[in-house]
């Protein structure tokens, strides 16, 4: 046999052994991905069955009938945004200070953010149902007397509920980024006479940029499809695209307007991180461009 | 009156010696039953509804059914020789509706830890039954469900031989008829666990002066009550006590009609404190002040914190009665029987009633009630106050308007 040969061979062999091990996650994108996305097209051009569910239709009226559900849309893109910015704003100066002044303490600390994500995530929700009801905030706040609040099922309780729940999706990625940075470049900088302030922008938060966007992207993509928290949280009035198809689906039994109002959320995810991506990108370009 | 005399009424017309009527009349047990049942002739719209209501009103008392000749009905549940129960079962009902102690005794006798799975609405549960492979044993559905479960097969047809403690001849004919699919026929896919009123709950402490019509209701929620207020998270009652709000019938589905409902919900919508068919944490936390209530969450309620009233509206709403049902493809079958044959019987039934407060249909478990349950105006009220009361009809639990307007008015 010659070496050409040999490696040919080796090549398919190789071939054959990447595709066995592809296999598994092929079936899985295949049955659990791509199935359920053409079922779910079928369905939303799909009619209601009389007594609710599914029944065979090629109509549009699902998607046109998409603008009732506006408010719900609205809503959840409004709340997504601010609760990611929200978990931004508290994460990175914790993911910060974990990264970089935690010192011996480290550990301990990193333990402490993830210790109560070992509790379940419904009962956590429904301790702050209690924290947030009559008997809780509002009661200390009364004593105070600072007058009678509300909280539960106010979009202020959800927002409280999104960042305890979504903070550490947020902190990890930002810690693992902050704590890879060279402390060398930070004193490189000073040296060259930038502030705090100045070296905190030209260099840490680009540098910090990947852990930025990824954790940006895992809070913001589970909150678009977020159901439990406003459930609870928002006693059935703050209403995220979620409720809508848990409503649809599981109460009106209308399951072509559920379908089509999920591809509607689908796009709706895609364009929106698409343009975070982007805006993303090009922000890094222009800095390249600036440090030149 | 006192127990024994009570108790030597009961045995006469248990024998024959005296009619039902005259054994309701003088007990005074047959007000309110005899006001449900002028209500129920409207129950499914169906013929039989017309045909049951043309009886007489002791149409069962004269001969007790034969299952009662072999089975003592006064005497204490105990699980039949020789069946293996398994130990679970699953049991799909509504919030705070069975005590914990009733469980634990089912379990006491017959080794079966019963799970409770809770829901908000009949439509939720059809939801997730028309999906199927739902691990539901026991069902507690409403009366204006059976057309939908019977013809669907959701229910499977009641093995009467295996509830020998149920004898239709101590329920009301027409408050039974509901769980007879087709209407009219002999196929009976469950039995009446209790019946009960869809009206409000007021705290008076925060609402000196409460509301007495759904017209009030929905106003003051506009008003004073901004905020602290709650309606179920169920298009049956939320959108049926609006209409009658509006001096429509609870049942309606015409056009106009809901249009105007969906109009007043989703100028409600913004004042409520939540949507909730579970509304008694809020309730006794404070946060909400008046919330639309089922008469067992009413007793609970009222027992709990005396200041929170029970109001049936003046202008109408919903009368409802809950069953027992057996899911056809229960995975615990025999557990599924034990336990219906279990709350068939009085004393447990009884026992039960006394913490959920519902009021009972069966007469024998009636008459084991104390003075102070059945004298609660909140489970057993004034005959007067149920006239304008109508029950659900079976078409509202698969009318797409309905569902659509419900599912709307959420998201507005």
């Amino acid at each position: 046999m010659t070496d050409r040969g040999a490696a040919a061979g080796e090549r398919r062999r190789s071939r054959t052994v990447n595709a066995a091990l592809l296999l598994p996650a092929s079936a899985w994108f295949f049955f659990l991905l791509i199935v359920p996305l053409i079922i779910l097209l079928v369905f939303s051009v799909g009619a209601r069955a009389p007594e609710g569910g599914y029944t065979p239709a090629l109509q549009l009226d699902n998607y046109l009938e998409l603008p009732t559900r506006a408010a719900a849309f609205i809503n959840t893109l409004w709340m997504a945004t601010a609760g990611t910015i929200l978990c931004l704003l508290v994460g990175y100066p914790l993911a910060y200070y974990l990264a970089t002044r935690a010192g011996t303490k480290r550990t301990l600390l990193l333990i402490l953010v993830v210790v109560p994500f070992w509790t379940s995530f419904l009962i956590r929700t429904y301790a702050w149902m209690s924290i947030l009801g009559n008997n809780g905030i509002p009661a200390i706040v009364e004593a105070l007397g600072f007058g009678h609040v509300t909280l539960i099922n106010t979009p202020a309780a959800v927002m409280i509920g999104i960042v305890y729940n979504y903070l550490p999706l947020m902190v990890f990625p930002l810690y693992v980024s902050l704590e890879r940075l060279d402390k060398r470049l930070l004193e490189a900088s000073k040296d060259l006479g930038a502030g705090r302030i100045g070296t905190f922008r030209q260099v840490t938060l680009p540098l910090s940029a990947v852990g930025l966007l990824s954790g940006a992207i895992l809070v913001f993509i589970p909150l678009m499809g977020e159901y439990v928290i406003p459930a609870l949280l928002g006693g059935g009035k703050v209403f995220f695209v979620g409720n809508a198809l848990v409503d649809l689906f599981l109460q009106s039994r209308n399951w072509p307007f559920g379908s089509a109002a999920s591809i509607g959320l689908i796009v709706v995810i895609l364009l929106a991180v698409s343009l975070y991506l982007w805006l993303g990108s090009r922000g890094r370009v222009e800095r390249e461009v600036s440090l030149l | 009156m006192d127990r024994n005399e009570f108790w030597d009424l009961y045995h006469d017309w248990q024998h024959g010696r005296i009619t039902r009527r005259h054994f309701m009349q003088v007990t005074g047990l047959g007000v309110a039953a005899a006001v449900v049942a002028a209500c129920a002739p409207s129950v499914g719209g169906s013929p039989s509804a017309a045909r049951t209501a043309g009886q007489t009103a002791e149409p069962s008392a004269a001969a007790p059914s034969a299952s009662s000749a072999t089975v003592d009905v006064n005497a204490d549940w105990t699980p039949p020789e020789g069946v293996d129960f398994g130990d679970t079962l699953v049991v799909t009902t509504w919030p705070n509706y069975h005590d914990q102690k009733t469980l634990d005794r089912f379990k006491e006798l017959t080794g079966v830890t019963t799970q409770l799975n809770i829901k908000g609405s009949n439509e939720e549960m059809l939801a997730e039954l028309l999906i199927g492979n739902t691990g539901w044993d026991v069902l507690v559905p409403t009366n204006y469900t059976f057309e939908t479960y019977g013809s669907k097969g959701i229910l499977e047809p009641l093995d009467l031989t295996k509830i020998p403690r149920f004898d239709a001849a101590r329920y009301d004919t027409r408050l039974l008829s509901p769980a007879f699919y087709p209407a009219g026929s002999t196929t009976q896919y469950g039995f009446n666990k209790d019946w009960g009123t869809t009206g409000f709950t007021v705290n008076t402490k925060n609402v000196a002066t409460p509301p007495t019509t759904w017209k009030e209701f929905f106003q003051r929620i506009q008003e004073d009550v901004t905020g602290k207020a709650m309606i179920h998270d169920y298009q049956l009652t939320s959108i049926g006590s609006a209409l009658v709000a509006l001096g429509y019938s609870f049942n309606s589905v015409a056009e106009a009609e809901l249009a105007e409902a969906e109009k007043l919900l989703t100028a409600v919508k913004p004042h409520l404190l939540a949507i909730t068919s579970d509304y008694q944490p809020n309730m006794r936390s404070g946060d909400a002040w008046m919330t639309m209530t089922w008469t067992n969450d009413g007793v609970q309620l009222h027992r709990d914190i005396p200041e929170i009233e029970y109001v049936i509206a003046k202008d109408g709403g919903e009368i409802w009665s809950d069953f027992f049902g057996v899911v056809a493809d229960a995975p615990h079958r025999e557990a599924a029987y034990a336990f219906l044959d279990f709350m068939a019987t009085p004393m447990v039934a009884a026992e039960d009633a006394l913490f959920h407060g519902a009021p009972l249909i069966d007469e024998a478990a009636i008459a084991l009630l104390p003075p102070a349950a059945t004298g609660n105006k909140i489970s057993y009220p004034d005959a007067a106050s149920l006239t304008k009361l109508e029950f659900g009809t079976a078409e509202l639990l698969t009318s797409q308007a309905r569902a659509d307007l419900w599912a709307r008015v959420k998201s507005s």
